[in-house]
């Protein structure tokens, strides 16, 4: 029975192959690029289960259990991390969202087609600039000597404010930046949804006399509420990993805001580069990687059984 | 009574309008704000940035700055001349996959593009992580100071497949049928038919792909450590980073640095790295919206 599947299996194959072997030849150059850049580094995970020597190699090196994880745990370093991501993911999706939710219902409202069209390209600016001259503005504005907001705050006469000295800022300054860089983006996913809207609905609530506030709660809200849910769902796919290139250009190499600040993300990059222990930096990643893939299943299977719209595969 | 209600009605929406007008403009003067400091930065005297610090408007105008970067500009052509050979490539490449896979996987008649669509969208749901990429590229791909490991890792993003499937998916499949009925075949009928029409989504995934390459900088902060094989961020990077370090070290050593214009040299490289993506904005802005439009309606 099984073989007689089998045999069903390679036939079928065949076939295939002889109905479709162009098509099979194009999906190759993807298919094996997939395979050689993206599946064989997914071998390299069993690192964080040895003591990895650069001269030994992935296979060559020994294992050594899950020595790695005890001491990303026991050095507290890895709960830090991991309440770090967790936190600023939450704090960077409920605020980024919100804002841009907001942006696209009052771009959406507004008439003036000019000042539409400049405040939208001005405000998804952000999204093209890269993450280093983010950095550079970040600098700029908050350093001490030369920053932009200690200034002002010197020329009204204040006293100068030390944002590097101050590690209780910094959630703040990211979760703006992310709003900053991300609110344009956002805003198109947005309006782009409510322009879906039948236009004959919001006819309909004039005639029926409903005033503005009533017409965006009532029709605008829950048209935008699928996209809302969508969006919200794939950032809980992603609530272990950090936007790595955001935090090390806005903290850099400033050692004393990393409590505050460090997400796995620059806690794995940091000691890849730096340190010799391999192994722990690789048990970071591990557990990142396969938490990730957990998070996003159980989030997913919940989400088809809830409402199977809403599953993201 | 009807009257009255009218009144009242259009003093709500007027006072929506309101805050509608000004939280839009001032959300477009912030994400503009930042950038208006940086021009004006460059072009403001250092020494009255070390005195009053960095402001709106230039308030000593000078160009030194400018002068000194455009004294010895190699450098900078250098980096404009790595990040604009690994965005041709890899845009050119990164479109040759995305564009003809995404044909197979919307072929109808094609048995196991179900297989193989899942087959690229689990890389996205679980991955080897940074570490064992980092060493493989290192260790058994030797891509140290090989501009392949500025180009490889940009050139495949499951996000721009699924993109171009909706790309493709408006080719009408009548044209693919008639194409095969005058004896075209497969490759015919994707280079010659389907692709001519695919030009929006081309222009919309190169761009994307393009902005990538040129925005990275973290490849070439983990794989490249000769500076001749630096791409315009990396380099502008390295700059800030490096001028931080000097102005430490001199200031630490009781040295001033009177001499070096750093900060508004600084300033002065980031405009010469961030002009050409903002002036080239206003052209391309309505394909990464329409990008952005369709990879957000779930395919």
């Amino acid at each position: 029975m099984k073989n007689g599947r089998e045999r069903g299996r390679k036939e079928g194959f065949r076939e295939e192959w002889k109905k479709n072997k162009p098509l099979f030849i194009m999906a190759a150059p993807a298919f094996i690029f997939a395979i050689v850049f993206l599946y064989i580094p997914m071998v390299g995970l069993i690192i964080a289960f040895k003591n990895y020597r650069y001269d030994l190699g992935v296979f060559g090196s020994a294992f050594n259990g899950v020595d790695n994880f005890r001491f990303l745990f026991s050095s507290g370093t890895g709960w830090l991390i991991t309440r770090n991501t967790i936190l600023y993911n939450i704090l960077n999706m409920v605020t980024s969202q919100l804002l841009a939710v907001l942006i696209a219902i009052f771009i959406s409202e507004i008439n003036k087609k000019i000042f539409k069209k400049v405040t939208q390209s001005l405000i998804l600016l952000p999204y093209f600039i890269s993450w280093v001259v983010v950095g550079v503005f970040v600098y700029n504005l908050f350093n001490y000597e030369t920053g932009f907001i200690p200034s002002i705050v010197a020329a009204f006469g204040g006293e100068k404010p030390n944002f590097y000295g101050m590690p209780g800022a910094w959630p703040w300054i990211i979760c703006l930046f992310n709003s900053w860089k991300w609110t344009g983006y956002n805003s198109v996913i947005y309006i782009a949804a409510i322009t879906g809207v039948d236009s004959g609905i919001y006819e309909a609530a004039a005639i029926d006399g409903a005033n503005m506030f009533q017409r965006i709660w009532n029709i605008t809200l829950p048209s935008v509420r699928p996209t809302i849910i969508t969006m919200l769902l794939l950032q809980v796919g992603r609530i272990l990993r950090g936007d790595f290139e955001m935090f090390y250009q806005i903290v850099g190499n400033n050692g004393q805001l990393y409590n505050m600040t460090d997400v796995i993300d620059t806690y794995v990059f940091r000691s890849l580069l730096t340190s010799s222990n391999i192994g722990m930096t690789a048990a970071a990643a591990f557990y990142q990687s396969v938490l990730c893939f957990v998070i996003i299943m159980l989030v997913n299977t919940i989400v088809k059984h809830i409402d199977a719209d809403y599953a993201l595969f | 009574m009807e009257n009255s209600k009218k009144i009242k009605l259009s003093t709500s929406s007027k006072a929506f309008y309101v805050i509608a007008y000004v939280m839009v403009t001032l959300m477009a003067l912030v994400c503009i704000l930042p950038f208006i400091m940086l021009i004006s930065g460059s072009f403001t005297s250092e020494q009255f940035l070390r005195f009053n610090g960095l402001g709106l408007f230039p308030g000593e105008f000078s160009t030194e700055a400018y002068g000194i970067i455009f004294k010895t500009p190699e450098k900078i052509i250098r980096a404009y001349g790595v990040s604009i050979f690994i965005t041709v490539v890899g845009t050119f490449l990164g479109l040759f996959l995305t564009t003809m896979t995404a044909y197979v996987i919307s072929r109808k008649d094609f048995k196991y593009r179900n297989a193989l669509s899942f087959f690229f969208y689990f890389t996205t749901l679980f991955n080897g992580g940074m570490v064992s990429t980092y060493i493989y590229y290192i260790r058994y791909l030797h891509l140290k100071d090989n501009l392949l490991a500025l180009i490889i890792p940009g050139m495949f993003n499951v996000f721009y497949l699924l993109i171009m499937r909706t790309f493709v998916q408006t080719v009408p499949t009548e044209l693919i049928e008639s194409g095969k009925l005058d004896g075209a075949g497969e490759y015919r009928i994707f280079f010659s038919i389907v692709l001519p029409l695919l030009k929006p989504g081309l222009a919309t995934i190169g761009l994307f792909l393009a902005l990538g390459y040129w925005n990275d900088w973290y490849n070439a902060m983990l794989y490249m450590n000769t500076e001749a094989f630096y791409p315009l961020q990396y380099m502008l990077y390295s700059i800030q980073q490096q001028t931080q370090a000097l102005a430490q070290i001199a200031s630490k050593a009781g040295i001033t640095v009177a001499n070096l214009p750093s900060t508004s040299l600084k300033l002065a490289m980031a405009v010469v790295a961030t002009g050409p993506i903002v002036i080239l904005y206003p052209f391309v802005q309505k394909y990464f919206v329409k990008g952005i439009t369709v990879g957000s309606v779930k395919g």
